[in-house]
């Protein structure tokens, strides 16, 4: 049996290219430290500088203003707590969404027990935050605003640049989660008028356990993980060069590639949003035109989440559900909810990414299985009223 | 996903299921909201379960667990049938992950139901089955959410319980 992955929102295979450079680095050595003085940190020091550049080149921003950290959730809490630590004394106010990433939420949460105030501001029916809305949360003391550029339920895509824009007028430090769009779509610190952004390598063809916080020069931001002055005094430890390398080829990759891969995953979500039509009672989430080119997010109704996935996976299909037993709690999604979907579609909810490798016949052969499951699932639900 | 072989069997080939016409007793329990809900319908002879049918809205376990509970129940007298606990239900099974016990507690309390509205309609006091109840129902103790139903936690920040009266942001 062909296994079929359309989960690459849970992470991107490791690119060919860049398992290559990867195992090429560990076989020339691969634990050089570059903070050692003699020539072997130089050389060591020499390739994290030019995986700093590549890094940055994909986002629009300066080599030394990328900081290469553990991954996504790093970043963010470096992002968030670095600027509520360091602006503590100027006012304790952040703003946020109410659609994000745990990594952001619980950091905030965190805050909140601190003594700081978040504000979350709502989204509409497709996941989007209003700017004005934002604009309309600025107090005296607010020193943070937190969005996320794409949501990794729905896929849609917030207007940050505008956001970014209302943050920089008021003199609020603006940092925007964009683990699941950096390497996917185009990313720009310039045009998005941020101050710091996350990013992860495993969401675009590198290797999980490595990302990037870029922090644009002069924001006021403390480190949160201290020791040695390695990553410009921004984060201590010595440096994941395996990893970072991996990281630099997949971004350079993406840069390269963006168009062609966007053309190709759009091609695919097209497809499959076409066929889902042939069965009833579907709902789609997220924007339908601004959003994440490769990921799909739709619930059916009177049938559950996980026990989908599950019958997927029994045959081979990987995918993802928000919904609220596959995640461990009971709860339903709260970007969905969050959207204004109830609580029982929430729970019926499949996340469907796809990938560069992925192809037409695999959407056809994984669609055949997702209708017998969804007619086999309805037919036991006392929710489904038989025809 | 964590579960037992005999849970894959189960909820890849569940047992009984259905809705039984004109049925002795209706056991309808949970919520969408909790993300599982289940009706067992039960025809009794003789003081035993001569058939019973379920249908389940949920997870791979509570799919399972609908399943198993009414293979249990299945020829037992009612009073057996009684002695069926959620416990006995998730052993039967192979054991059931940790956060998916709830769903074995649904399975019994379902059977449990269908033989008391049996009793009720006995003796004359036909109950009409609870309709799908709607989300206000949940409670708010000690700042956190629960679901009146599985009693679990509805925790993830404030927004989240905005249906027990919340404010749908982050602070305080």
């Amino acid at each position: 049996m062909d296994l079929i992955y359309f989960d690459h929102i849970s992470g991107t295979p490791i690119h060919t290219a860049v398992r290559e450079v990867m195992i090429k680095y560990i076989e020339q050595g691969g634990f050089y430290n570059p903070s050692s003085q003699h020539h072997l940190g130089d050389l060591a020091l020499e390739t994290l500088e030019d995986a700093r550049s590549k890094v940055a080149g994909l986002i629009n921003s300066k080599p030394d203003e990328i900081v290469f950290t553990s991954g996504g959730t790093e970043s963010i809490n470096h992002a968030i707590k670095g600027v509520a630590f360091a602006r503590a004394k100027k006012g304790r106010h952040i703003i946020t969404s109410n659609i994000e990433h745990q990594s952001v939420s619980r950091t905030l949460r965190v805050l909140m027990n601190m003594g700081y105030q978040v504000t979350a501001v709502n989204v509409d029916r497709y996941g989007l935050v209003d700017p004005d809305d934002v604009k309309k949360a600025i107090r005296d003391d607010t020193i943070l605003i937190t969005i996320m550029h794409a949501n990794n339920e729905i896929g849609t895509i917030e207007p940050i640049a505008e956001i970014g824009r209302i943050a920089r007028e008021k003199g609020i430090v603006m940092h925007t989660d964009a683990v699941v769009s950096c390497g996917n779509i185009t990313v720009d610190v310039e045009a998005m008028n941020v101050d710091l952004l996350s990013m992860a390598a495993n969401q675009f063809y590198g290797p999980p356990g490595v990302g990037a916080l870029y922090i644009r020069k002069k924001t006021p931001i403390y480190p949160i993980i201290d020791g040695g002055t390695q990553e410009n005094n921004q984060r201590a430890g010595t440096q994941n060069m395996i990893g970072i390398v991996g990281m630099a080829k997949a971004a350079e990759l993406a840069s390269i590639e963006m168009p062609s891969r966007t053309e190709h995953l759009l091609k695919l979500k097209r497809y499959f949003l076409e066929r889902l039509k042939e069965i009833d009672e579907i709902v789609i989430n997220g924007h339908p035109d601004n959003s994440l080119p490769g990921l799909v997010s739709f619930s059916v109704e009177y049938v559950e989440g996980e026990s989908m996935m599950i019958m997927l996976d029994e045959k081979g299909i990987c995918v993802s559900t928000r919904s609220a037993c596959a995640s461990g709690s009971l709860r339903a999604s709260h970007v969905l909810i969050a959207t204004g979907s109830d609580y029982a579609t929430a729970q019926g909810t499949l996340l469907f990414s796809f990938g560069i490798d992925n192809t037409i016949e695999q959407i056809d052969r994984a669609f055949e299985v997702l209708k017998d499951t969804i007619g086999f699932l309805r037919n036991i639900s006392p929710l489904y009223k038989k025809k | 996903m964590q579960y037992s072989d005999i849970v894959m069997e189960h909820f890849k080939s569940p047992k009984n299921i259905g809705r039984i016409e004109n049925p002795d007793g209706i056991g309808e329990v949970g919520n969408p909201v909790c993300g599982d809900m289940m009706t067992i319908t039960i025809k009794v002879k003789d003081n035993r379960i001569d058939d019973i049918k379920f249908e389940t809205f949920g997870c791979g376990a509570a799919i399972a667990v609908s399943s198993m509970v009414t293979e249990m129940a299945k020829g037992k007298t009612l009073e057996e049938a009684m002695q069926i606990t959620n416990k006995s239900v998730a052993e039967n099974l192979g054991g059931l992950p940790k956060n998916k016990l709830h769903c074995s507690n649904l399975g019994a309390d379902a059977l449990h139901k269908a033989i008391m509205d049996y009793y009720h309609r006995r003796e004359g006091k036909t109950k009409e089955p609870r309709k799908f109840e709607k989300v206000e129902h949940i409670e708010k103790k000690e700042g956190k959410c629960h679901c009146p139903y599985c009693d679990a936690e509805i925790t993830e920040a404030a927004r989240f319980c905005r249906k027990c009266g919340s404010e749908i942001t982050l602070d305080k």
